[in-house]
């Protein structure tokens, strides 16, 4: 993190998991900055000890998902099956309901997920919990341990 | 059954470790009651600080990895600015530290402290151990981090159960995995080394900016092979410093800040600059948007994130400089064409007589530039002179000529006053059969001073001389020369009797009033058996000159 703290760089998103190799891990970092300061945090990361591979992600290239998980509260019915009505327009499914809310899953990218938020604003949304941004790059072009910096000693 | 201390212990001296230089307290006494046993020799400093610019010290003198130790909390802290000087100027340091018990890590226990959470941004890599069988690769990992790639300081915290653990004997795996670009040595892209070799040897007005890569990676013979056949002219960074001869006919010292002005000129003249491992720091290249600007400029450096950081080039190599240097002598051997060079090699020397008067004036009061002339007639070649921060430090950088790689020790990224007389005490437990010399400050020296005491009881006789001009000299010279001469707390007063503090301590000390004293106080300090210290009164209107101002190109440079 202290390549982002000493620009100033405030990270949007971060998600860590099990990649497709044993006990390598992807990190998913977004965040808005000059393209050019970019590349030198790509560079700083990559030469961290136990960093494997860094690259930028094109957007136009990649595929980005988020998922939301959001709590909203139902005075009545009828907020109730607009709400479902709006969860069906969405393809989002709703995960858990008491009497008087409801939880929301929805996956997709960040558009959507905000498209959704913003209208929900009209009902009264108690929590939100996002995952931050997972990416991965189309086509054959891998970011994969293979072409890493790995050495044996 | 070993104990994870004796396990320390047999690592450190599978690494053929010598020396440790270290402060024993609570959390790390069970490691040092097992270095007792072993024939490592400990070097007891007097504060952190000095252990870990005493163990930097040691690994730029002999190219080796150094070794401090301290316990946890504050001893560790002490550490932080050592290891942060040894981070900013790539010096292969590990440092370790003891730690309360895992079983009360976290509840702010006696002497806690989340080092590695304090170090982690000016160490290449910092481990905290959780149990005693991970010590034998932790250990292995840690000294190829600290050396490999371009180096760095590497800490490891060991909580005292994990010193204490004993466990059956290990299988120490063959193999050791360590990923991440900073522990490559990248070999240099055959492409690239060709274009340079024809760029090369289609300039007319050729120029090598070496920096302290140069000497990290052993190269300076490689430098000295391209820069005689090709016949270029070589000019260095303050890390640089001594990677090429300062005799040198092509050598023409170092730019920046405080620079000779016939090298920034040079920098301004030629059409090709050849930069090797320098990271253009903003004291070298002065305003980066004027640097070199009419030249084609050619990177090399072993780190990939120097690589367009400051000055955007025009070709970039991410290599090890000695791995560059040879290819490139090998392409440039296999290629013929020459450009004439003759014109730009008596420019070359027309620029070293013409600036040559500026550094050597005299006045009233003795000049920094004597007491230097006289110290390298009384030197041999291959002694090591270490520097304060400050004026003595630029003083020395420009009036002090050293001749071989690794005997110009200085901080010169972090800029760590009181770094010099500790990294002096380091290079010489290096390097017993060299004189060492501690050029300082009054106010840098004051920093690190206790470790005086080291010096006398560890027997490491470096001779010191302080250049006393009574105040934080480089301070007041920005004040007299940017803030309308309002001298600010720069002033120290007429404490301490330095001759009285050696003495107190059980060194040497003399006060000197004229050159001739200096020379005869010199000589017998290099044939003392005892560290000596040499008092050198220095008037505090003296600049260090020239100078570029902060944030103007290189070309503005003020000589008086």
């Amino acid at each position: 993190m202290d390549a982002f703290r000493r620009r100033l760089i405030n990270v949007d998103t971060i998600t860590v998991g099990e990649s497709e190799t044993r006990g390598l891990s992807r990190i998913v970092i977004t965040m808005k900055c000059e393209e050019e300061i970019a590349e030198k945090i790509v560079k700083q990361l990559r030469k961290m000890i136990d960093v494997i591979q860094a690259q930028r992600l094109d957007i136009e290239s990649s595929v980005l998902r988020e998922l939301a998980l959001i709590k909203v509260k139902t005075r009545n019915l009828d907020e109730r099956s607009e709400i479902l009505q709006l969860v069906n327009i969405f393809r989002a499914q709703v995960v858990d309901v008491t009497t008087n809310t409801l939880i929301i899953q929805i996956v997709g990218n960040v558009k959507k997920i905000n498209a959704f938020l913003e209208i929900l604003k009209k009902f009264e949304v108690l929590e939100i919990a996002r995952t931050g941004i997972v990416a991965i790059s189309r086509g054959l072009k891998c970011l994969s341990s293979k072409n890493g910096a790995i050495i044996k000693i | 059954m070993p104990s994870g201390a004796q396990l320390i212990v047999q690592s450190l001296e599978k690494q053929n470790v010598e020396v440790i230089f270290g402060i024993p307290g609570g959390a790390i006494m069970i490691f040092y009651d097992r270095l007792r046993d072993s024939k490592i020799r400990h070097i007891l400093m007097r504060h952190e600080q000095g252990a870990a610019h005493a163990a930097d010290g040691y690994a730029r003198a002999s190219g080796r990895v150094g070794i401090c130790s301290a316990t946890s909390g504050p001893g560790a802290t002490n550490l932080v600015t050592g290891i942060a000087t040894a981070y900013m100027d790539s010096s292969p340091v590990i440092a370790i530290t003891g730690q309360v018990p895992t079983s009360v890590i976290g509840s702010d226990a006696f002497q806690e402290v989340d080092i590695v959470g304090i170090i982690s941004p000016v160490v290449k890599y910092a481990f905290q151990l959780k149990s005693a069988r991970e010590i034998p690769i932790v250990f292995k990992k840690a000294f190829f981090i600290a050396s490999s790639g371009r180096p760095g300081p590497v800490l490891i915290d060991v909580p005292k159960d994990v010193q204490q653990e004993t466990i059956d004997e290990i299988e120490i795996p063959r193999e050791v995995i360590v990923s991440g670009r900073g522990v490559i040595s990248p070999d240099p892209d055959p492409i690239m080394v060709k274009k340079t070799a024809e760029i090369l040897l289609n300039a007319e007005r050729p120029l090598i900016i070496c920096g302290g890569g140069v000497i990290q990676a052993n190269a300076s013979q490689d430098l000295l092979n391209i820069v005689e056949s090709l016949q270029i002219p070589v000019v260095t960074t303050l890390m640089g410093k001594g990677a090429i001869p300062e005799n040198h006919p092509l050598c023409m010292g170092m730019i920046g800040m405080h620079g000779k002005v016939e090298a920034n000129k040079a920098i301004f003249e030629a059409d090709v600059i050849l930069a090797i491992g320098t990271r253009f720091s903003d004291r070298s290249t002065g305003l980066f948007s004027e640097f070199a600007k009419q030249a084609k400029v050619i990177h090399v450096d072993i780190d990939e994130s120097e690589i367009d950081k400051n000055i955007e080039v025009d070709i970039t190599i991410n290599s090890d400089a000695k791995k560059f240097l040879r290819m490139l002598y090998s392409v440039l051997s296999s290629l013929s064409y020459k450009k004439d060079k003759t014109e730009w090699l008596k420019r070359i020397a027309e620029l070293k007589s013409q600036y040559a008067h500026v550094y050597e004036r005299d006045g009233v009061f003795l000049k920094p530039w004597r007491i230097f002339k006289i110290m390298r007639e009384e030197l041999p070649p291959d002694s090591i002179v270490t520097t304060g921060v400050g004026q003595n430090q630029m003083w020395a950088a420009l009036h002090f000529p050293v001749y071989e790689p690794r005997t110009f020790i200085t901080s010169g990224g972090l800029g760590t006053m009181g770094f010099g007389f500790p990294a002096a005490l380091g290079a010489k437990a290096a390097k017993p059969d060299k004189h060492v010399v501690c050029v300082d400050g009054d106010g840098s020296f004051l920093m690190t001073s206790q470790n005086l005491a080291t010096a006398v009881t560890e027997n490491l006789p470096v001779v010191v001389v302080i250049l006393d001009n009574r105040s934080l000299g480089m301070v007041r010279q920005w004040q007299l020369m940017f803030f309308n001469k309002r001298c600010t707390e720069v002033d120290l007063g007429s404490v301490p009797d330095i001759e009285k503090l050696a003495k107190a301590f059980g060194a040497e000390g003399f006060s000197i009033g004229d050159y001739e004293e200096f020379r005869s106080a010199f000589r017998n300090a290099l044939r003392n058996e005892v560290c000596t210290i040499i008092d050198v009164p220095i008037h505090p209107d003296e600049k260090v000159l020239p100078m570029v101002p902060p944030g103007k190109p290189l070309t503005e440079v003020i000589l008086e």
